[in-house]
């Protein structure tokens, strides 16, 4: 990714192997508060306890992706995995680094050092990616637990989660860099809100109108809940490399667009 | 009842002048979505397999009053948790406020009473949301709101008790994400509660959603609440009692020392 980063980045904001540095500063940070991090990891469990299992035993089977019939608990945690990673990806890329442009002052402080505004921008998405993978794995443990994951292909789900992580976090910090209060920060809820609920998440595409049904192949959440579903469900075909391409144009772009928007907010 | 109350009522109003449109935009897209979703979406597949699990209603008609009691429990929670910590920390409007004729009762008079405002704004533009999807009629819709505000001022309370007495914002964070989110799953407002393991089904029937629940949709279906209504509403006054005597004590505490 560092290197893909470098080719679309000026040469003023590209990463250099300082990075380690920031993803160090982030670790000692959430050290004291780990049990934050542990908390993140419930909130996708939860729904899947409740949506999934308590109301799926009302539900029955659903078509998958292939069109087989599957437990709705084995179609709605895959849903639940790709949303979460969306979430905890936006989470971290637009309030959290809002906070530490505008009050923090802490990447002033880091730019008091050898590290570039590329360092930051590097590091703060892979450190969100790391986080990312942490709780991806831990829900991944807790589906195989339950045997919702009803193929090998379904170790692929984390990379996949990592791969959501970065279109999400990518894109959601370079709308931060565009964001001038915390009151601009409601549009965000707007946007992840509809992507949650109405990304092929809860019920099969077929079940929306056919003019929903359309729109929903522009929200980046439908490829990443299609990619993942496929993978545990063991349902591949040519269509996962669609899915692919979009979250890894979407957050190529994001990256190149952080990368000239924090120089110029916090080198001039 | 002083007027003094209504000075802290005032401010909050004030305030809220310039945020409204904001607000009022997402207290009216946030059911439409759910109802779109939930009710809809997920409503035909539900349908379509045990509408007998529903009593015969449809899901959508169901899940439409859970979901109005669960907003209740929402807003005022939030209502009652990040703009208490900002009032005392962030701000400090209420140490300021300790230095005007105003009491520490006035202020959490004047606060339960905004807070009562605001969920009737946002359960009336939800129940406005449940006659828009014909998931009630409107008489039964307005009846429901009552029940729904009585839920999210049982939790306001109680939430800026909590809010008074912590030190930092992470307790609030934990608050709803170990509180808040498992009751809006867990307490009968997407499906009904027997679904749940013994234990837990328990567990629900103790929480006070489930009671708010019970109540707002027994009003917005003009069906029977699993106990007689007044056992319902009494838990919520109840709670709403308790947590404004805690809520008086900890500010206090944090005010007048």
């Amino acid at each position: 990714m560092t290197t893909l980063l470098a080719r679309v980045a000026p040469p003023a904001v590209r990463p250099s192997y300082r990075v380690r540095h920031l993803l160090e500063h982030n670790f000692l940070v959430y050290r004291s508060i780990w049990w934050v991090i542990l908390a993140g990891f419930f909130e996708p469990v939860f729904y899947l306890f409740s949506i999934g299992i308590g109301l799926g035993k009302l539900i029955g089977d659903v078509p998958g992706p292939t069109g087989e019939l599957v437990p709705y608990a084995a179609f709605v945690a895959p849903a639940m995995l790709a949303a979460s990673a969306m979430n905890g990806a936006v989470y971290e890329s637009t309030f959290n680094i809002f906070f530490k442009i505008r009050y923090g002052n802490t990447y002033k402080a880091i730019l008091a050092t050898p590290l570039g505004p590329g360092d930051i921008a590097t590091g703060e998405i892979m450190w969100s990616l790391f986080r990312g993978v942490m709780y991806s794995t831990g829900f991944l443990i807790v589906m195989a637990f339950l045997g919702l994951i009803e193929s090998p292909w379904g170790v692929l789900a984390l990379p996949a989660t990592v791969l959501i992580g970065f279109a999400f976090g990518a894109v959601g910090m370079a709308a931060t860099t565009f964001m001038r209060s915390w009151q601009d920060f409601d549009l965000v809820n707007m946007v992840t809100l509809p992507l949650f609920l109405f990304s092929a998440t809860f019920y099969p595409l077929d079940v929306y109108p056919e003019f929903f049904q359309r729109f929903t192949q522009f929200s980046p959440l439908y490829h990443g809940t299609e990619l993942i579903r496929s993978l545990t469900l063991g349902a591949l075909d040519r269509g996962i490399w669609i899915n692919v391409a979009v979250l890894l144009v979407m957050g190529l772009a994001g990256s190149a667009v952080i990368g000239r928007r924090l120089e110029r907010l916090l080198l001039s | 009842m002083t007027a003094r109350p209504l000075r802290f009522f005032e401010g909050e109003a004030l305030n809220y002048r310039r945020v409204w449109r904001a607000s009022i935009f997402s207290n009216f897209l946030n059911p439409v979505l759910y109802l779109a979703a939930m009710g809809i979406g997920l409503g035909s597949l539900v349908d379509r397999n045990s509408s007998a699990g529903f009593g015969g209603i449809d899901y959508l008609v169901w899940l439409a009053p859970g979901l109005l009691a669960a907003a209740g429990m929402q807003s005022g929670a939030g209502e009652g948790s990040f703009p208490v910590m900002a009032g005392l920390k962030w701000f400090k409007t209420y140490p300021a406020i300790m230095n005007t004729p105003l009491s520490v009762s006035d202020l959490l008079t004047g606060l339960l009473y905004w807070i009562g405002v605001r969920l009737f704004m946002i359960c009336g533009i939800f129940a406005g949301v449940l006659v828009l999807f014909d998931a009630a009629d409107p008489a039964h819709a307005a009846l429901a709101v009552l029940p729904a505000v009585l839920t999210g001022l049982a939790f306001a309370a109680p939430m800026a008790a909590f809010a008074a007495w912590i030190e930092d914002d992470t307790g609030l964070t934990m608050v709803f994400r170990f509180g808040i989110v498992p009751l809006f799953l867990f307490s009968g407002t997407f499906f009904p509660i027997e679904q749940l393991p013994g234990l837990l089904q328990g567990l629900a029937y103790a929480t006070p959603l489930f009671h708010g629940v019970e109540l707002t949709r027994a009003a917005a279906l003009g069906i029977d609440a699993a106990l007689p209504a007044w056992q319902h509403a009494a838990y919520l006054v109840g709670l709403l009692a308790v947590g404004t005597r805690l809520a008086h004590r900890n500010l206090t505490k944090r005010l007048r020392t």
